[in-house]
């Protein structure tokens, strides 16, 4: 019985999380797209705007269902729930501290791979059961896109994985950092085992990587739906693309899959690169900073910084950059990123059999 | 190719340090200042919003904003509704039995107005009406927000009347024209009796 109020619990906490980092990210990304752009932002609700976007979730929650007539009703219904389904499954499998994780899957970054692709499924059904041309068109580009990033995100994370030797998140962790068996060499000369910090992580056990994490990073902008990658949901031309006839509740979750998805890559990407819940400080000498902020409250911090750091250069490059033409964007998918993502995996493959 | 790429990652970088460089610039904001003001311009960081209903902008003390009559100086021409390219101006005159008044300039008031509606909600802002008054009563003022919840509170109504006095003035009118018309007539009865 407590087996399963275990299992209940998990699922409840991970959910809200998500929901309140969605509100969060919400105004964040208000405020920081204003201050940008030299503007204020959300002022009125709460002070400085705070509570903007809690006002913004009840006024959807009140709001009608709306079914278009001409849509396909089953579809239609469905596919918010497939959308955010898919993307809160693969929280189950990232660990958040030494010993704190939902899912301690060996299997595990495979499991969120594969779960993330549901989320194409959903996109398809949104706007396919829209009966809508927008719809139709944005959801054909983002299967299309997200299809095609999928291939050199996924190898630039096998290129990781294969100098961590394993697709379980909590061991991809544990390995970058002091709390690991193994030897870890810094640039794979530099035995770090006890220094620990920044120094053991990934990306400078191998400094391939740190390409390898563009890859990914690029790629995973691509799979979330975000600028520069956003034709699917293309405001100037598709209006909103798959999500155009979604009120209410039902929007609010494709909504939340949407940020969720960013929290999502960004922590992938800070588990198999950035160290994951490993702390940023390295033991020098008697200073023993990285023993003194390795633990499960400082795992959770050390994980949390760093995927809202990843975050907000997300939400920075959305703002900044414009978007991609379709054509451009595949090829750049094609043409520089796959190759690119397979010379990394060939790079690791050597560097794991000559250094390490 | 070389160069192609070192421009993709010159050019990238180039957006985000501008971006960055505004979003930390928004700790100030604007101050703010009149148009008339030397440093107008001056001012080149930070947030520029003004937060309309809590600041606004100082405006010159003669604006070309809404309009507003001075019933004491009409003198009920309907000058004002002719030349209104909108039509947003109604007039009611009703002819008074005797002179009424001076405005300020000294031209004699002979018409009661009865109606005098503005419909702010037609009102375009080109100021003909201002132009062609032989009085200048009607002008344009700084007054520019006035949020109403109906339309029909666009419709100013400038008109001092109440219903009941401009019917009296109505009926008044009415008698000293028959009053008028009997007097002719019976000014012109002896000439036909004589015939």
């Amino acid at each position: 019985m407590n087996f399963y109020l275990t299992y209940v619990l998990v699922a409840t906490a991970l959910f809200a999380f998500t929901a309140l980092f969605t509100l969060f990210a919400l105004y964040s990304e208000r405020k920081i797209s204003a201050f940008m752009q030299d503007r204020l932002g959300p002022m009125e609700v709460g002070k400085y705007g705070s509570l903007q976007a809690f006002a913004d979730i009840l006024k959807m929650l009140q709001k009608e269902f709306i079914i278009p007539s001409a849509a396909d009703k089953i579809l239609f219904t469905l596919a918010p729930i497939v959308i955010f389904v898919s993307v809160y499954l693969g929280f189950a499998a990232l660990p958040w501290a030494p010993g704190l994780s939902p899912s301690s899957l060996n299997l595990g970054l495979f499991y969120i791979f594969a779960i993330l692709s549901m989320e194409t499924i959903g996109i398809l059904m949104a706007g396919w059961g829209s009966n809508n041309k927008y719809a139709l068109l944005g959801s054909m580009r983002s299967v299309a896109q997200m299809v095609s990033y999928e291939i050199p995100a996924g190898i630039a994370l096998i290129s990781a994985v294969m100098i961590s030797q394993t697709f379980n998140m909590q061991e991809v962790s544990i390995k970058q950092g002091i709390l690991s068996d193994e030897t870890i060499l810094f640039l794979g000369i530099w035995d770090v085992s006890s220094i620990g910090g920044l120094l053991a992580w990934n990306i400078f056990q191998a400094p391939h990587l740190i390409i390898a994490y563009l890859i990914y990073f690029i790629a995973s902008l691509a799979e979330c739906n975000r600028a520069p990658f956003d034709i699917p949901e293309a405001e100037s031309e598709l209006v909103a693309g798959f999500h155009i006839e979604y009120s209410g509740l039902r929007f609010a979750f494709v909504f939340l899959a949407e940020y969720s998805m960013m929290f999502l890559v960004g922590m992938i990407g800070v588990i198999l690169f950035l160290g994951g819940w490993n702390t940023l400080l390295p033991n020098i000498g008697s200073v023993q900073l990285a023993v003194w902020t390795t633990g499960i409250g400082w795992g959770i911090f050390w994980v949390l910084i760093k995927t809202l750091l990843v975050v907000a250069v997300q939400i920075w490059i959305r703002w900044t950059l414009p978007r991609l033409r379709v054509d451009q964007l595949m090829s750049f998918c094609w043409k520089v990123l796959t190759p690119l993502a397979f010379l990394c995996m060939l790079i690791s493959g050597i560097w794991r059999l000559t250094m390490m | 190719m070389k160069g192609k790429l070192f421009n993709v990652f010159n050019t990238i970088g180039k957006g985000l340090k501008l971006t960055l460089g505004h979003f930390f610039a928004a700790t100030e904001s604007r101050t703010i200042k009149p148009i008339t003001d030397d440093n107008y311009f001056a001012q080149k960081s930070g947030t520029t919003t003004i937060q309309y209903p809590h600041q606004k902008l100082p405006l010159p003390e003669v604006g070309r904003y809404q309009l507003d009559v001075e019933m004491d100086d009409c003198i009920v021409c309907d000058l004002c509704a002719k030349i209104c390219p909108v039509d947003c101006i109604e007039i009611e005159s009703i002819k008074s039995t005797e002179a009424i008044g001076k405005t300020s300039d000294g031209t004699t008031k002979r018409l009661y107005a009865a109606k005098f509606d503005i419909d702010m909600a037609k009102c375009m802002y080109c100021g003909l009406c201002t132009v062609v008054c032989p009085t200048e009563c009607i002008i344009m003022t700084d007054t520019y927000d006035r949020s109403t919840l109906t339309l029909n509170e666009m419709v100013y109504k400038f008109s001092d009347m109440t219903a009941a006095e401009a019917e009296d003035k109505r009926i008044a009118l009415e008698i000293q024209t028959a009053e008028r018309l009997a007097a002719k007539q019976a000014a012109l009865q002896p000439d036909r009796n004589t015939e």
